[in-house]
């Protein structure tokens, strides 16, 4: 994870989306430790205080919960994970729309126009 | 934490710093930008009891900032001035003991983590190295208040960003305050919680870094654009 974050938007919910990806990627699973602040700050050299901020915003939303003493974890409580993968999809999936519509396609040419390419691509694949 | 009160620093008749006040409080990561002469060096001067301003008070922890304010303060210069025929080793040896609060351990840790050798003269040292064991001595000390004086400048990329790992890592934000000078604003805006711009003797911005971001959509690059317009 050493990459470049936008410098115009804040670190600490860039940070959070990256680690919400990571969940939704399986790549973290329910239970599993977060690296301690240190070592998150040091792997995407950002200040501590922001890696401080993004877990407890994460905190807040229930995706991980700090035991005391033993650092930060992912829930394992399926509901809540559940319900961010899908708040997730609609972020991204309205992000998409509203870009389509900004250059005029219709929503018609959108749904033909994915459902073409999702075709095309597991032709690829085969 | 550190607070300057309608600070006024004048070399001869040449205003260097004008009727300034700023309070920085502990925990955070403060960089100080602007051009050159604009006071950011002097700030730092008068924090760490280097020089006296003409009118107003610095006080750091509530204390005047004198000479005697070393004991607080852990102050990276722009030069580096070190004895040639040291070695790294004894380097160290010799600021432990010059400074009560330094920590002879934390310095090995850093050291290593610099990937200094302890037996390199430092008259062979390469600027990149000079500039790392700088840091191993500032932050070796155990102080409240870290002042470094363009800590990055004219060093390559590699040596920048150990430098900024090391600031990282051993950095205590539970209790010390870092104020950092600095021209090379793309490496440290990341690490960076609150920025203050000088121009000409006068403060002209201080924000919480996030904030910009959140609020303006600014980074520190574009925030600095906008206010030396």
């Amino acid at each position: 994870m050493t990459d470049i974050f936008q410098s115009t938007q804040p670190i600490y919910s860039q940070l959070a989306d990256r680690i919400n990806r990571k969940i939704l990627r399986g790549e973290l699973k329910p239970g599993d430790k977060l690296p301690s602040v240190r070592d998150l700050a040091l792997q995407v050299n950002v200040n501590p205080n922001t890696v401080q901020r993004t877990y407890r915003e994460l905190e807040g939303m229930e995706i991980v919960e700090s035991k005391r003493g033993q650092g930060t974890f992912v829930t394992e409580n399926q509901e809540i994970l559940n319900t961010m993968r899908e708040r997730l999809k609609q972020d991204e999936i309205s992000q998409f729309v509203k870009g389509m519509h900004e250059m005029g396609y219709t929503d018609e040419e959108i749904e033909a126009g994915l459902q073409h390419f999702l075709h095309n691509q597991k032709g690829d694949q085969a | 934490m550190i607070q300057l009160n309608n600070v006024t620093k004048k070399y001869l008749s040449k205003v260097a710093l004008r009727d300034v006040n700023l309070e920085l409080e502990k925990g955070k990561i403060i960089g100080l930008v602007g051009e050159n002469g604009s006071g950011k060096s002097t700030t730092l001067k008068l924090i760490a009891g280097l020089t006296q301003p003409s009118k107003g008070s610095v006080t750091v922890n509530g204390e005047v900032a004198t000479r005697r304010i070393a004991s607080h303060v852990s102050y990276l210069s722009e030069l580096d001035e070190y004895y040639g025929f040291y070695n790294v080793g004894q380097t160290i040896d010799f600021f432990a003991s010059q400074f009560e609060d330094f920590n002879r351990e934390k310095a090995e840790e850093v050291r290593a983590f610099m990937k200094l050798d302890r037996n390199a003269k430092l008259k062979h040292l390469s600027k990149g190295n000079r500039g790392r064991l700088k840091i191993v001595l500032t932050l070796a000390r155990e102080v409240p208040v870290i002042l470094m004086d363009e800590p990055l400048s004219g060093l390559d990329p590699m040596v920048r960003d150990s430098i900024v790992k090391g600031l990282i890592s051993f950095i205590d934000l539970e209790k010390q305050l870092v104020l950092i000078t600095t021209h090379e604003i793309r490496e440290l805006e990341m690490v960076l919680d609150e920025v203050i711009a000088i121009k000409e003797g006068d403060i002209i911005g201080h924000h919480n870094v996030e904030q910009l971001r959140i609020e303006n959509g600014l980074g520190i690059v574009e925030w600095m654009t906008k206010v030396y317009e």
